[in-house]
């Protein structure tokens, strides 16, 4: 016999459903009950850096745009520190670096204003690109999908970034490259996730 | 000197993959390539921190939080209960669970629902709480019904409340369900059976606690969440900066 290892084990995931929204985002859902829903502020009123709108749709294997997905944003602020006890570095009050969005139930069309993030530093030596982490949960998606926004006028940071580089086939790696448009004096990056098929984006196992 | 390092790899075996046909919709909603490895840098091990600020005191009692005032929610009255805690049985302090559910009859206040079960006026479906510094947590809440949903011709989901943890980092995001002991759709249901494992299965289902109930008021059920463990690093690989 050998001792036995005492760990717990994790709560398995479920899927978050259609109705996801009624508990993360009742607005949505069509009543109001918080005072205060959270995930709308990510960067608040006083952050430095570049004001920039992000929007995608997130697309099914047949091509469809989801219509009941919900997406978090976990993000640093523009010197690459993130709101965190841990991260050792300040960030500018009110600044969250979290935030929370859902899809238009017509559209699929999903949005949200923020700062562009800084360089964040890696995890032995270097630095990593400026990117946002997202957590995508839906129904039909039994566990919550993690992946990367990076931006593709950071040519040079992305062509040393430690994870992008970590993917082997070069090809993928553009799926998590939103793209910069210019809209009326606004920033905008459009980011499209795929969750299947040809162009699907690369998804991580953090 | 020890510090904390990486959190435990997920158990993708415990967890349901991501297609399991008799769950329809993750037919197209899967991806088909692996998912790329990632070790844990700062982007993963932080996380949002959420305080009494972000919240209101009542907003864990789901009987009252949207009642008309002297009203309440109709349905059985229970507690929901547990601590939250990591794979090493460490609490978690402070941090944020969301719950959403149905309502007694099994109908959602949510406008894509279209049951011919009627909502309830004094009842929203939705409650948030911080646990306190033993990552205790409770709800009181009104017992969800189950409901029909269109998977196979007549599949009914067992009673279930949503939860939402956050944990300390992005790595340990989580969402899942909670079932109720002892109701026997739990094992018809392809929701649940997206999870290969029987053990993992009986994880989800909260037990009820006699000892937690309030007499002549409410019956308690006890669901402890599991979020992943953290490593202690004895040695650094940092050669410069940091």
């Amino acid at each position: 016999m050998i001792q036995k290892l005492d760990y717990l084990k994790e709560t398995p995931s479920q899927t978050a459903g259609p109705y996801v929204h009624i508990g993360l985002a009742p607005g949505a859902a069509g009543f109001d009950i918080y005072e205060k829903e959270l995930g709308w502020d990510i960067a608040g009123p006083n952050a430095n850096g570049e004001r920039i709108r992000i929007e995608g749709v997130v697309i099914d294997g047949t091509g469809s745009p989801i219509k009941d997905v919900m997406l978090e944003a976990w993000q640093a602020n523009s010197e690459g520190h993130y709101a965190h006890p841990e991260e050792g570095g300040t960030v500018e009050d009110g600044f969250k670096g979290w935030g929370r969005v859902i899809t238009d139930f017509e559209t699929g069309e999903w949005a949200f204003d923020t700062i562009k993030p800084g360089r964040t530093r890696g995890r032995d030596v270097g630095q990593q690109a400026p990117h946002i982490n997202l957590w995508i949960v839906a129904r039909g998606i039994n566990v919550g999908l993690n992946t990367r926004l990076y931006f593709d006028d950071e040519t040079e940071a992305n062509a040393v970034d430690p994870v992008l580089n970590l993917i082997e086939w070069e090809t993928r790696r553009s799926t998590l490259l939103a793209k910069r448009n210019d809209r009326d004096g606004h920033v905008v990056y459009r980011f499209d996730i795929k969750l299947q098929g040809h162009n699907e984006t690369v998804f991580f196992d953090i | 000197m020890t510090k904390n390092g990486e959190f435990y790899q997920r158990d993708r075996t415990w967890h349901p993959p991501a297609v399991t046909p008799d769950y329809k919709t993750s037919v197209t909603r899967s991806p088909q390539y692996s998912l790329i490895s990632l070790q844990n840098s700062v982007s993963e091990v932080t996380g949002p921190v959420f305080g009494h600020n972000d919240i209101h005191a009542l907003d864990n009692d789901l009987i009252h939080n949207y009642a008309q005032a002297g009203d309440a929610a109709i349905g059985e009255r229970i507690i929901l209960h547990g601590r939250v805690l990591d794979e090493n049985h460490r609490p978690i302090p402070n941090t944020l669970v969301e719950v959403w559910q149905a309502n007694a009859g099994g109908r959602y206040r949510h406008k894509k629902d279209t049951y011919l079960a009627p909502i309830d006026p004094n009842f929203g479906g939705c409650g948030r709480t911080l646990t306190d510094e033993s990552g205790y947590y409770f709800f009181r809440t009104i017992k969800p019904g189950a409901y029909p949903w269109r998977n196979w011709v007549n599949n009914w989901r067992p009673a279930h409340i949503h939860v939402s943890i956050f944990g300390t980092a992005f790595a340990q995001r989580l969402i899942t369900q909670c079932y109720f002991e002892g109701d026997p759709l739990i094992d018809k249901c392809p929701i649940v059976h997206t999870i290969p494992d029987a053990q993992a299965r009986a994880q989800l289902v909260a037990a009820l606690d006699m000892n937690a109930s309030v007499p002549l008021d409410s019956i308690a059920y006890k669901f402890d969440i599991v979020l992943r463990g953290r490593r202690s690093t004895l040695f650094e690989n940092r050669l410069e900066g940091n």
